[in-house]
């Protein structure tokens, strides 16, 4: 089924969550390396134009993903959840919506600060809307830095909660989301 | 008796502000950014990338019957680096280069000034860059002075010196060709 229903998620939803588990961790890793490549080396000019167009196409996943949530029923918590952890679940799960946002534009406002626009795989532009505010590009990578390692810690413990689900606890929380709930 | 001693009295009245002011003190103007800090690299060895520093301030003195007692000190926010390229210089401020939330200020004080021929002049001073601080010397040319149009008095020069990257602790790899920049410093200032 492709559609959520009150009890379980569809094939997009779970499709599109692995996807953006992935997409994030990657790009994670990607700009923690790129950073440091030397000049010489053969991705010092591909990693970065590689991190900033999968960011967008993230970034377009996200608002994706984002409608297809508003458009779908939601599943309801699981019985055996408590109140705290399911008030907990919600909360995590806004944030991190907010977080992936924030990281993302934080993350455009560096690349487009002097009014560049960035490119995604030659397959399309993004222009730049806000530019030259002070010390933009510093700002914003300051920015983009912080809230990504945010990012990454609270999918962390997203991750770790749903283990815990699964082998603690013993439900269906993370089944639910591997498409065999 | 009385007319000798006022006329004594009168010459020395004269001629005293005038010897006082044989030294011209100046500001660099960087309000109407009639002053440049400007860089050049080689990229690669194939291109001269350009740069500049927005952002510094200075002062100078010159003194046209001992032009050997000039000097001059000139500040500069390294934040205000622009190669015109934002990331680039986002780069150029962090740790690799600059690392301009350590050392927010570049600085130069000259040491001496020597006029050597027509128009040109070898200025030596220190040079403090990313805390360090090493001699330079700077190829003057001096280039104009006279009154402008708005009723004050200015003087112009240009010196270009050539630095390597690892003197003042810049170690970041950009190839063989890239290991020195040249400086050239622009200035104009008005006479106060």
């Amino acid at each position: 089924m492709l559609r959520n229903t009150e009890s379980s998620y569809g094939l997009i939803a779970i499709t599109l969550h692995w996807l953006m588990a992935i997409a994030v961790v990657g790009l994670f890793a990607l700009g923690l390396w790129m950073v440091e490549l030397s000049y010489y080396d053969p991705w010092y000019q591909r990693a970065p134009k590689v991190h900033k167009g999968a960011g967008i196409l993230l970034l377009l996943t996200l608002v994706l993903r984002l409608v297809w949530r508003l458009g779908n029923p939601r599943p309801r918590p699981l019985p055996s959840h408590s109140r705290l952890a399911v008030r907990t679940a919600s909360l995590t799960h806004a944030l991190l919506y907010v977080l992936l946002f924030a990281v993302m534009l934080s993350g455009y406002l560096i690349s487009t600060a002097d009014g560049r626009s960035i490119d995604v795989f030659g397959l399309f532009q993004v222009p730049a809307t806000l530019t030259g505010l002070p010390n933009q590009a510093d700002v914003a990578g300051d920015i983009h830095l912080a809230f990504a390692i945010t990012t990454l810690v609270l999918s962390g413990a997203h991750a770790l909660a749903a283990l815990k689900h699964h082998w603690i606890d013993r439900d269906r929380t993370l089944l639910r989301m591997l498409g065999r709930g | 008796m009385i007319k000798p001693i006022l006329a004594a009295t009168l010459a020395t009245a004269l001629l005293l502000p005038g010897l006082a002011t044989a030294v011209e003190k100046y500001v660099i103007d960087t309000e109407g950014a009639h002053a440049f800090v400007q860089f050049r690299v080689k990229h690669l060895g194939y291109s001269w990338l350009y740069g500049r520093f927005n952002e510094f301030s200075g002062t100078f003195t010159y003194d046209e019957d001992d032009p050997s007692s000039s000097r001059v000190e000139v500040l500069i926010n390294t934040a205000s680096i622009d190669s015109n390229h934002a990331e680039r210089d986002k780069h150029l401020r962090n740790e690799d280069f600059l690392d301009v939330k350590t050392y927010p200020e570049a600085r130069f004080k000259s040491t001496s000034y020597k006029e050597t021929g027509i128009n040109k002049a070898v200025l030596t001073g220190d040079l403090t860059l990313r805390g360090i601080t090493r001699p330079i010397t700077i190829q003057v040319q001096k280039i104009g002075n006279g009154p402008d149009p708005w009723g004050g008095y200015r003087r112009g020069f240009e010196g270009t010196t050539t630095i390597a990257l690892r003197d003042f602790g810049i170690d970041f790899n950009l190839g063989p060709a890239a290991r020195d920049v040249e400086l050239t410093l622009s200035v104009e200032g008005i006479r106060q």
